[in-house]
């Protein structure tokens, strides 16, 4: 038996899954329509492909990945996509959203479909692609895109595999009954995860509260390289990070990925939807979702299409609406509320939360802190969320990123043990969302302060010019002046006659004639005050940016003079 | 239907501050009937006038800054303060002495820092050393143990605190005191002549910090609080004692059950120490807490001026706890020193 480590804190909340484990996973057939968010997952938004008014088969693209952090999406049955609209889609935000509505014909034809006949000659790339392919994101909640995901950073090696069954949310019962009924499917997801990533040890990992799960797992992987761990059920056990210090004793570093210690984390639902994608070329177009709460008459678990409204759903489960005054998809820790039930079930949708006001009574209003320190003693991460929630009431930024805020997991243990009822979490979310805004604000003002500082430069710059070329200006008509004196009271009127004589002469002879100051002079002179002005600047320790402004306008003048000393020299010897 | 939209968690533990506060309540019970057997129904009426006074100091408070009575009596923490501080001050105590001490502790440390959660220092602590301050005589007058004079009736102890002026009480120098005062005799001959010591400690003292230790220990099998605080105080207590015991000569400061079993040591451990609003928040820093208020405790108790240590030792660690709260912040996931192995 491998040994398990604990991880600091953590609860034991009622679990309440044996009401939705009392039947076997039922299909939930073909609603009237299905609604389809391009945003199923986390990154770009989905790309429609079809038209509103088209005819699709099941398992036909309907919506390309909009970017590399995406996945495509696919028709879950056939019909007529009848719109390409804003709709309601289950976010915390509760803002509708572009969804892609198919008006199905209900008779469920099919595309045609390209598995692999053995994925054991393909490289890992070909799988990848397909993964990709099938529009997988992460069954477990998160709905990361699966191919991103498992392609890692080139170069990584994978050292463990961990296959997450643990499902330590109270109600939630969806991968527990996968896991109970299509263990095998589970395992040839696995076996084709361990054929891309190579890891060197494979670990699926789940509580001891699934005894029927247990036993159909470790019938199904005996003889194989899967290795079933199970440990103490404690909420949250099945956080990506808190999985991975039980199972190797090891700490995904603070804003790191699993995969920089060698370790790649999926989910059970997850490797069955690879596995349908690669063996049967089928796309994920539905999954389990346990539908339970006491304002349902008979809680369970469905095998639903992507896109059934959660009203069809819960109308099967037999949903009391008058009893239910808050519906939650996920789980009660950290799931979050649903406002219509027109809202559809999406590729994260684990459960649907019904419950009534006596299972989860709305929460009381919120009690002075005493800072007795249960919250610290719950915390997976090892955080002082009273501490955290001081800062928070008080604005204090930079006291809660010292004390490791964005190292929360928004598990909610701390609101739960919360004698005094306070939302911590809330607090948290509502803090990090203020502290990600003030650094775009601050990056922002950072970008203007440094187009600022570049524009007082170049300011600088052009003022040096100007006056270098006034300075220049006002030599050259000393220069004349003082070549007036010297031509003895010359009549200035006449000598301009003498000039302009001169000059039409020498226009017909073919002649230039040399400018009373040549160019290259005038240059000179310039490039003497520049020098000059540079070297009082650098004696009386004026700004950087002055200097290096001032050495610039030098060099401009160097390179003028060089190219007029040139030009001169050539005319020369023409 | 119409769907409410609140923010996760969506379940709740079923704790609530009244609870937590109920059950400390309950914890002070064996205390406080053994400070009744051994020093009559003093104790009692400290608590109960203690209690009705302190209600309606809260009870204005409240009203002043214009809070709900109703939702802020329900916690219970002004009860749990006013039964702590009538504990803490002497049997047969006038009126008017626990009216002050009680109007300090809940105004004063209480409700002009914000109310419950927002007081830096022990309101309890805070009421009793403001008394010891300003009325040393009343304060510094404790009645002698059963055994050692006669007991007051329930009469008489309701005439000392109401009518003080027609009570005529006895009162005796603890044991603490005695040990203070003790002038070149070695801990056997001091303990031989000296009534007031029993077995381990002060007659009637030994049991009463044993009652309040079992209260402690129900406290912390409830998980009210944890261990940290009051193991490492009374540890660092006892090693101090230990320390300085000098094999029990002249100069010795008592032996570590001595200081164990005497003053207000499991009281403080258990009642005043674990109190968590003005102590330190983490796991480490509640051990360094603890382990400064046990040392201070001996300091005083041997070297200063005061009958007893523990009011002053937990202010004190109370203006020190935001200060070990910033040095004992414990290492949050991911952020290992070896970078990943936990």
């Amino acid at each position: 038996m491998r040994r398990v480590h604990d991880f600091h804190g953590g609860i034991h909340p009622a679990e309440n899954k044996h009401q939705s484990l009392q039947q076997p996973i039922r299909n939930a057939g073909i609603p009237p329509q299905l609604i389809l968010p391009l945003s199923q997952h986390i990154g770009a938004p989905a790309r429609p492909v079809v038209a509103v008014g088209e005819q699709v088969l099941k398992g036909q693209l309907i919506a390309e990945p909009g970017g590399h952090v995406s996945v495509p999406l696919h028709a879950p049955t056939s019909g007529m996509v009848s719109a390409i609209e804003d709709r309601p889609i289950p976010h915390p935000s509760g803002f509708p959203a572009p969804c892609i509505v198919i008006d199905c014909d209900q008779e469920d034809r099919w595309a045609p479909l390209q598995g692999v006949a053995n994925y054991r000659d393909c490289e890992a790339t070909e799988l990848l692609e397909l993964i990709r392919a099938g529009g997988i994101a992460g069954m477990g909640g998160a709905g990361f895109p699966t191919a991103v995901k498992l392609a890692g950073k080139p170069g990584r090696a994978v050292k463990t595999l961990i296959i997450n069954g643990t499902e330590c949310e109270p109600y939630i019962t969806a991968d527990d009954s996968l896991m109970r009924e299509r263990a095998t499917d589970i395992v040839e997801g696995i076996a084709i995860l361990q054929h891309i990533l190579q890891p060197q040890e494979v670990l699926l990992g789940l509580e001891d509260n699934k005894p029927e799960a247990i036993a159909a797992l470790r019938a199904a992987t005996a003889g194989s390289t899967i290795e079933v761990v199970t440990f103490p059920t404690k909420y949250p056990s099945g956080g990506e990070k808190q999985l991975i210090e039980i199972l190797t004793g090891q700490q995904v570093p603070s804003g790191g990925l699993p995969g920089d210690i060698g370790i790649v984390c999926q989910n059970v639902g997850t490797a069955v939807a690879v596995r349908d994608a690669i063996c049967h070329g089928r796309p994920l177009l539905s999954r389990i979702t346990t539908v339970t709460g006491d304002a349902v008459e008979a809680p369970q678990n469905f095998e639903v299409l992507l896109g059934t409204p959660m009203q069809y759903l819960l109308e099967l489960a037999g949903l009391h609406p008058e009893r239910c005054k808050r519906l939650v998809m996920g789980g009660p820790m950290m799931g979050f509320t649903v406002t219509t039930v027109q809202a559809p079930i999406v590729k994260t949708t684990n459960c649907i939360l019904a419950p009534t006001a006596a299972e989860l009574p709305p929460p009381p209003p919120a009690q002075p802190c005493i800072r007795c320190g249960l919250c610290a003693e719950a915390c997976p991460a090892s955080l002082l969320p009273q501490q955290l929630f001081w800062f928070a009431q008080g604005k204090e930024f930079e006291k809660l990123e010292q004390h490791k805020l964005f190292d929360c997991i928004e598990c909610g243990a701390c609101s739960w043990v919360c004698p005094s009822h306070i939302p911590l979490v809330q607090y948290y979310r509502a803090s990090k969302a203020d502290i990600l805004e003030q650094r775009r604000e601050h990056a922002k003002s950072e970008q203007a302060r440094q187009r600022f500082e570049a524009r007082q430069v170049r300011l600088a710059q052009e003022e040096e010019e100007r006056e270098a070329k006034r300075a220049a200006r006002k030599a050259a008509a000393e220069k004349r002046a003082e070549l007036a004196a010297q031509g003895d009271a010359e009549d200035p009127i006449q000598a301009a006659i003498e000039r302009a004589k001169a000059k039409k002469a020498a226009q017909q002879d073919g002649q230039p004639v040399a400018a009373s100051v040549s160019p290259e002079a005038a240059l000179r002179q310039k490039l003497a005050k520049a020098e000059q002005r540079l070297a009082q600047s650098v004696a009386s320790g004026e700004d950087a940016k002055i200097v290096s402004a001032l050495e610039a306008s030098v060099e401009r003048l160097k390179g003028k003079l060089a190219e007029a000393e040139s030009a001169a020299t050539e005319s020369g010897a023409t | 239907m119409a769907l409410m939209r609140v923010s996760s968690p969506h379940a709740h533990g079923s704790y609530s501050t009244g609870m937590v506060m109920r059950q400390v309540l309950l914890a002070t019970l064996p205390g406080v009937f053994m400070l009744t057997l051994f020093f009559g129904f003093g104790t009692l009426i400290n608590v109960a006038w203690a209690c009705l006074v302190g209600i309606a100091f809260e009870s204005l408070a409240l009203f002043l800054r214009g809070r709900s009575l109703t939702f802020y009596l329900k916690d219970c923490s002004a009860l749990v303060t006013c039964v702590l501080l009538g504990i803490a001050l002497p049997p047969y105590a006038p009126w008017w002495l626990i009216a002050v001490g009680v109007a300090a502790a809940i105004l004063m440390a209480k409700q002009l820092y914000g109310g419950l959660g927002y007081n830096p220092f022990n309101p309890a602590m805070v009421g009793y050393v403001v008394l010891l301050i300003s009325f040393p005589v009343q304060m510094t007058a404790w009645a002698p143990p059963r055994g050692l004079a006669d007991v007051p009736n329930l009469w008489e102890a309701l005439q000392a605190c109401f009518l003080p002026a027609q009570f005529d009480g006895v009162t005796m120098a603890t044991p603490l005191d005695i040990l203070r005062q003790n002038q070149g005799l070695l801990m056997e001959d001091l303990w031989a002549q000296t009534p007031q010591f029993g077995r381990w400690a002060g007659i009637g003292w030994e049991w009463v910090n044993l009652a309040f230790l079992a209260g402690g220990l129900w406290l912390l099998y409830r998980r009210i609080f944890t261990w940290h605080a009051p193991v490492a105080m009374l540890a660092s207590l006892t090693l101090m004692s230990a320390l300085f015991y000098a094999g029990g000569s002249s100069s010795s400061g008592g032996s570590p059950l001595f200081h164990l079993l005497s003053g207000a040591t499991m009281f403080g451990a258990f009642f005043i120490v674990t109190d968590p609003v003005s102590s330190a928040v983490s796991v480490r820093g509640r051990l360094v807490f603890g382990a400064l208020i046990g040392v201070l405790v001996y300091l005083i108790r041997v070297w200063g001026n005061y009958p007893d240590a523990v009011a002053f030792a937990v202010l004190i660690a109370n203006f020190a706890a935001p200060f070990i709260d910033h040095y004992t912040q414990p290492r949050v996931y991911g952020h290992g020193k070896s970078g990943g192995t936990g």
